[in-house]
């Protein structure tokens, strides 16, 4: 017998007689503690996220690639990682062609192995947009894409993320419903809740463990 | 860093009460653990502020854990179709051995040399890091706790802070002996530091490890949490990822999940989410420019079969490994997680271990416990620890030929002389006559009781009858009132 018979064998012998328990989840435990007024849901967010680093900045749709390009001279970045083939990508690509003296952009148009060490050494920050995001425990809703991988939001030490202020839902669970997660998840579904941090050295926090130093993001309010 | 420097971790000494003997005496281990337990122990009542809400969500907790066992193998079985659907390739291990076996076979598959670990308890459980080294392979912990302990050929003493036993100055030398860094206890830059030699790893490895905190039978789907990115680094930048993971990790629906993910953050370190949730479906699908080519998932029984197949000692199984039983525990905070010698540390892992390695090898673990209840009161889950504690203290003196076999090494602590005394015991409690026999005597042949009574006069003065017993007592003082 396989190890996989063996233990389902030993999981059913013992299940013998029993029947399985109703599924009794009570929805109501999960929601109605987090639930916003439409007006609070940008300071509810701001709020857990900034207690734990995040940088956070209104703007308008038609006015973040200025503010992208205001923040990354402030912190004199010298490029930038778009997904080329994304509208935010493409919004974006415009105004820098239009400025003309801003650090170059670099896109994400071809597999990791084509360029790894680059993507790992030399890219100081990367700009993705999101899902939306979660007022309830201050999360941001990031599904990579094959135009908008995994390793954006991870590898370069700057993260900016756009997030239209409508796409901020109350919880985690009414995410999950209303766009029917369970019936089909991505390769790579994220909650992204601020830069990376560890406090396994004496309790003490500390930013930008392996993941980003500086999370960024960018609340678009008319969208 | 050669990757022989890394392999051997301390092997643990002597039995489990000398090493609580010499821990007990460590002040610099006992104010380590203090200070974190003290803080940790705030911060997750500072985020249950709302005791109804909490308790709620605790029964709810419970319910949803308790209903995936309920249908453990149907829920098992419909994750393996499901992940299979999804392209992830799922191993059953009934031993560590096993499991060891199936991880090396894949790493041998890929000629890897060079593994990145994401934190994962089922892979201390399989002491993978060694069975790799032995075979030459290195095995680089990336969590920072675990890369700390690691470094100092350590095990975790904690099964969510991996290095609580030392501060910051401890660290600062380790980094300064074994990575020839300038000595910082600046934890800013002992972090950078970390954060700049495994980069490098990340970058080199041919496989990521990781374990998994939910496995959701309902869409196929691993869920990690963690704050740090190492744990998203290994599953997502090296072109093979292996999940390690116990068979009692799977929950029926995505929607379970929610609350569960709630009660671990908040249990576990008092943070409404933790920075990542990392949901992984697939590997990379062929037009993703990312992800591993590779997902694999090896499920792991190590006795938990054995918990499961005892309707009360199932409980143990609902267990999400937030740690806050652990916290919480007045005999972990001053003993440390070294001194239980085993990979799960504190209340749990006097539940879990016995099934994993046999109650005989940990003799001493259902007792090492004042049963007060703090653990079980703070169980995000609602597991009855002392209850369980208790359960297994009966387990360790079962006789010999008793028919019901519940365990691996039941009955290690049977002892037949104690056994007469205790039905000796009942006996004088349960007839009316002895009882009044034995008074009488006790009461006259006081001065007979020796002044050193076994354990009992190390911390305490040998009882001593009373010159007349209470019933004694009563009977004369009614015969008096009846005078009058």
């Amino acid at each position: 017998m396989s190890a996989k018979q063996n233990i389902l064998a030993k999981l059913r012998k013992s299940l013998t007689g029993t029947t399985p328990l109703a599924d009794n989840f009570d929805e109501a435990l999960v929601t109605e503690p987090w639930r916003y007024a439409p007006e609070q849901r940008i300071a509810q967010l701001r709020k857990l996220m900034e207690a734990v680093h995040t940088e956070i900045h209104l703007t308008t749709a038609a006015d973040w690639p200025q503010r992208v390009a205001q923040l990354m001279r402030e912190r004199q970045l010298p490029s930038l990682l778009i997904a080329p083939a994304t509208a935010h990508g493409q919004q974006l690509t415009a105004y820098w062609q239009q400025c003309g003296d801003l650090p170059p952009l670099k896109a994400y148009d071809r597999p990791v192995e084509d360029w790894k060490a680059e993507l790992f050494n030399d890219t100081p920050a990367s700009l993705t947009g999101t899902l939306g995001a979660i007022a309830a425990t201050g999360s941001l809703i990031v599904w990579p894409t094959p135009q908008e991988p995994r390793l954006m939001s991870l590898v370069p030490p700057v993260h900016f993320a756009l997030l239209n202020a409508s796409e901020i839902h109350d919880n985690f669970y009414e995410v999950q419903q209303k766009f029917s997660w369970a019936a089909g998840m991505p390769t790579n579904a994220l909650l992204i809740s601020g830069p990376s941090k560890t406090a396994d050295i004496e309790q003490v926090l500390a930013y930008g463990a392996h993941g980003p130093k500086d999370l960024v993001v960018l609340i678009l309010e008319d969208r | 860093m050669s990757t022989q420097s890394l392999i051997p971790t301390v092997e643990v000494q002597d039995d489990f009460r000398a090493r609580a003997h010499k821990a007990l005496g460590d002040q610099q281990l006992r104010n380590n653990f203090r200070s974190a337990m003290d803080s940790l122990m705030t911060k997750r009542a500072v985020a249950f502020s709302d005791a109804h809400e909490r308790e709620h969500l605790r029964a709810l907790g419970n319910a949803i854990r308790a209903r995936a066992l309920s249908k453990l193998p149907d829920l098992l079985e419909q994750l393996e179709q499901n992940l299979t659907r999804n392209g992830v390739k799922v191993h059953w291990a009934e031993t560590v051995d096993e499991a060891n076996g199936i991880v090396l076979s894949i790493i041998r598959a890929h000629e890897a040399r060079q593994v990145i670990k994401g934190k994962s308890m089922v892979s201390e459980e399989m002491e993978m890091n060694h069975v790799l080294a032995e075979q030459g392979i290195e095995c680089l912990e990336s969590d920072m706790g675990e890369f700390i302990v690691q470094l100092d050929h350590e095990k975790p003493s904690h099964i969510i802070m991996p290095a609580i036993h030392k501060n910051a100055g401890q660290v600062a030398s380790l980094f300064h002996d074994k990575l020839g860094v300038e000595y910082t206890k600046d934890v800013d830059q002992l972090i950078q530091i970390g954060r700049r030699v495994l980069r490098e790893k990340f970058f080199e490895a041919d496989v990521g490890v990781s374990g998994v905190n939910f496995a959701v039978a309902e869409t196929g789907t691993l869920l990690l949490v963690e704050n740090e990115g190492n744990g998203r680094m290994s599953t997502t930048v090296p072109p093979v990822h292996i999940a390690v993971t116990g068979i009692e990790k799977v929950v029926e629906n995505l929607r379970d999940v929610v609350p569960l993910l709630s009660l671990l953050t908040r249990s576990a370190l008092g943070q409404p989410i933790t920075t990542y949730v990392n949901m992984i479906s697939g590997p990379r699908k062929a037009e993703e420019l990312d992800g591993p080519q590779e997902v694999h998932l090896v499920l792991l029984d190590n006795g938990r079969s054995q918990a499961f197949a005892d309707s009360e000692l199932r409980q143990t199984l609902n267990c999400i490994r937030c740690g806050a039983c652990m916290n919480h525990c007045p005999v972990y905070t001053r003993i440390g997680g070294h001194t239980y010698g085993e990979v799960y540390p504190g209340p749990i892992g006097k539940i879990i271990t016995p099934h994993m390695v046999g109650l005989a090898k940990v003799p001493d673990h259902p007792s090492a416990s004042s049963l007060c209840g703090a653990c079980g009161e703070v169980c995000p889950v609602k597991i009855p620890i002392p209850a369980l504690l208790r359960r297994l203290r009966e387990e360790n003196v079962k006789a010999p030929d008793s028919p019901h076999q519940v365990m691996r090494g039941q009955g290690s602590k049977y002892s037949r002389k104690e056994r007469m005394i205790w039905n000796v015991w009942t006996r004088l409690n349960t007839s009316p006559r002895l009882y009044r026999l034995f008074g009488f005597f006790a009461t006259r042949l006081r001065q007979l009781v020796p002044s050193n009574v076994g354990p009992w006069t190390q911390n305490h003065s040998a009882p001593k009858p009373a010159a007349r017993s209470l019933h004694e007592l009563a009977r004369e003082h009614l015969a008096k009132q009846d005078k009058h």
